[in-house]
């Protein structure tokens, strides 16, 4: 009895040795080194996994952030410039100043400026919606409505309003991880240049088509007039395509240009209210 | 036993409610839209300019590039623009809007009601005079016939495959013509055995057709080398691979064409376009649509000018009802709903069919309940539900090993599914992707 007990724990004894000093010589043989520093690095990023960045992943991110030479054209939009700087310090190398950037809806048609001309029964989808037809509106360029862009955002930055049909973006909340960008089937949103106070002035509008059947189709459709481009002093306004686009790096918000247009496409966002010029002019001539 | 294909396949109803009215030739609209991409393939350019004077006839766009097809002034006027048009695919596209004076032709066309069975042409004059007269494949898919009649040095063609099946439900034009046209049909049929260069032509049509099969097989006897083959009633028989398969017994590889089994597959109205080309000199003008709906009050086949827009159709049928919830372009089972009747008629408009707007409205979407169904329904031995899922999750590598590209989109998925799920929606979608990732991927 005893001698079967005694047998058993020397049989066990012998294995469990065998297996260990296999197990480490494994081990000392398969050893692969990691740089320390990216456990640091991701440590450091926001563990988002959003994809703004264009990797896969924040692990990925932090393992580019180390063995790139320079930190050009890498960047973090979501942890923003901090955690850029925060990671350039760790490895020893000078994080690029990147401005920071905020989606911007290209369109403005909700039903009161952009009728409804048939309606949409199939699957709920915009890319779905978009493969199919030009819409339920006669603009081929325009916002759909079904939300894809909605479904896409990881940060809770961008909801449908259901009394206009299109995504209200809050700025707050957005980190531009281009997450909506990629979602839109037709390209309706740009990351555009964050200015203080979220002060924006952009071009709501993408439809290519001549000015006529553009404004037929939206009332508030940019009809490349070329009224903004004229007013423009500083260069910032190019149009292409029937469409103005103005450049937010060049644009200075003189706010010239939302007063010229003559369809209300040029939108201007979080600004003080106008002085009223003419009823200036008006009290001097009364006083 | 009836042949059929094997696998897959549903019954929807037929409602097939003209059948029996003869084909009608509809009065010339006061204006025409015709839109310069009527075809699958590259679009075609205009040699019209606005203010020109254009006859029946004559032509006013040629086609650029081998897959593509010459475009005809169907009305004799004045071309009023060219502009943007939006047309029956749910897109905007280049059309020559003319307005019509009169009803001129140009001289060259044979305009006699004469029956003229004697083919001279050779081989290549036919294939010639096919392109030159704009001839596509009038089943819908809109495919150039020039380029199907022409055989790739190293294939052979050893049958020519006639389409009368018309498995869709509600049209009736091939049928009509069928009967109508029966001589004149039977006629192009040996046409494009001659372009073709092969010795037998087998002429399907499904069992509900029992007219057109008694006149079509009392015809064919007196051509050479011409059997009429009745089918059994089951969609989508009248899609290319099914065809030939339900005929001939063989079956079209994935990815491979039907030459590759030695057949060529062209619908009746193509064979009676090709019959008016080559022995009338009359190029692809004209076409029979049905114009159908429960609630319509004079639903009818019309012989109709192509650019003619839906509504003179709609009027000449007695009008649009007022519980019209969708106007469909083609069959009910692959045809797509208008945006509005301005839309012109093109060269692949099979028919027009206003549903009301009960039968209109999809039913809520409801969860998967692995029925399978849809497995055993899908003629081409797909898997729709996983097909919809991969598509929906963006899983396009793997849709594409699961051979998403083979669905041609006859919906016997969507229609089966008990949970009303939007399977052929999705796949659709899925299925453009791939294509789109693979084209990509070839390009590198």
């Amino acid at each position: 009895m005893s001698s079967t007990i005694l047998i058993t724990i020397i049989t066990l004894s012998v294995l469990a040795f065998v297996s260990a000093v296999i197990l480490y010589v494994v081990a000392q043989k398969f050893k692969v080194f990691e740089d320390p520093r990216i456990d640091e690095v991701q440590a450091l990023l926001p563990a988002a996994n959003c994809g703004g960045c264009g990797f896969a992943g924040c692990r990925n991110m932090a393992e580019a952030l180390v063995k790139a030479d320079s930190f050009e054209g890498l960047n973090c939009p979501v942890g923003g410039a901090s955690v850029m700087a925060e990671a350039a310090r760790i490895l020893g190398k000078v994080a690029p100043v990147v401005d920071p950037t905020v989606a911007v809806l290209l369109c403005n048609g909700s039903p009161e400026f952009r009728p409804r001309t048939s309606q949409y029964n199939g699957a709920s989808e915009c890319r779905i919606s978009h493969s199919l037809y030009l819409g339920e509106t006669d603009c081929s360029y325009g916002c759909m409505g079904w939300g894809d862009c909605e479904r896409a955002c990881a940060f809770d930055a961008l909801h449908m309003d259901p009394s206009t049909g299109l995504p209200v973006i809050s700025d707050d909340k957005c980190v531009s991880c281009g997450a909506c960008v990629k979602a839109c089937p037709r390209n309706l949103i740009e990351l555009r240049k964050k200015a203080k106070k979220d002060r924006k002035i952009y071009v709501a509008c993408s439809n290519c088509d001549k000015g006529g059947p553009a404004r037929k189709a939206c009332k508030v459709a940019c009809i490349s007039c070329n009224k903004c481009f004229k007013v423009c002093e500083f260069d910032a306004i190019t149009i292409a395509d029937n469409l103005a686009y103005i450049d937010a790096k060049k644009c200075t918000f003189c706010r010239k240009c939302p007063v010229e247009c003559p369809t209300n496409a040029i939108i201007e966002l979080n600004f003080p209210p106008r002085k009223p010029k003419i009823e200036i002019q008006a009290e001097i001539i009364n006083g | 036993m009836l042949k059929t294909f094997p696998k897959g396949g549903v019954h929807p109803p037929e409602n097939k409610l003209t059948a029996a009215i003869p084909i009608e030739y509809m009065p010339l609209p006061e204006s025409v839209i015709i839109p310069l991409s009527q075809h699958i393939g590259t679009p075609s350019i205009t040699v019209v300019n606005k203010g020109d004077s254009v006859k029946t006839g004559q032509i006013i766009a040629t086609g650029k590039g081998f897959v593509s097809a010459n475009i005809h002034s169907s009305v004799s006027g004045k071309v009023n623009r060219i502009d943007f048009a939006l047309d029956s695919t749910g897109y905007k596209q280049t059309a020559v809007f003319i307005d019509v004076e009169g009803d001129e032709w140009i001289s060259t066309i044979d305009r006699s009601k004469e029956i003229n069975k004697e083919v001279k042409l050779s081989s290549e004059d036919i294939i010639k005079r096919c392109f030159e007269s704009g001839i596509v494949g009038l089943g819908g898919a809109t495919f150039p016939s020039h380029v199907k009649l022409t055989v790739p040095s190293g294939k052979k063609c050893k049958v020519l495959i006639i389409n009368g099946v018309e498995c869709e439900p509600y049209l009736t034009s091939d049928h009509r013509l069928m009967l109508e046209k029966g001589e004149e049909i039977l006629t192009g049929v040996s046409i494009l055995m001659k372009a073709l260069k092969v010795e037998k032509a087998m002429i399907g049509i499904e069992n509900n057709k029992p007219d057109a099969i008694a006149h079509l097989t009392k015809l064919a006897s007196t051509f050479r080398g011409m059997t009429v083959h009745p089918l059994k009633v089951k969609y989508p028989q009248g899609a290319e691979k099914q065809l030939i398969k339900a005929l001939t017994g063989r079956e079209v590889p994935s990815g491979r064409l039907p030459l590759d089994v030695g057949a060529v597959v062209h619908n009746v109205g193509t064979a009676f376009a090709v019959y008016e080309a080559v022995q009338k000199n009359k190029p692809l003008i004209e076409r029979v649509v049905t114009v159908t709906g429960k609630s319509l009050s004079k639903p009818g086949n019309y012989m109709v000018r192509t650019g003619t827009p839906l509504s003179r159709l709609i009027e000449a049928a007695g009008g649009l009802p007022g519980d019209t919830g969708k106007i469909i372009n083609g069959g009910p089972m692959m045809g797509k709903a208008v945006i509005n009747t301005d839309v012109p008629v093109v060269k692949g408009m099979s028919g027009v069919i206003l549903i009301p707007r009960e039968e209109s409205v999809r039913n809520e979407i409801k969860p998967c309940i692995r029925c399978a169904k849809c497995i055993s329904v899908c003629p081409v031995s797909l898997e729709p539900y996983l097909l919809m899922t991969l598509s929906e999750k963006g899983l396009f590598e793997r849709a594409e090993k699961e051979r998403i590209t083979d669905c041609m989109e006859c919906g016997c998925c969507s229609f089966t599914c008990p949970a009303s799920r939007p399977l052929l929606d999705y796949i659709r979608l899925g299925k453009s992707s791939v294509i789109k990732m693979v084209r990509e991927r070839n390009l590198k």
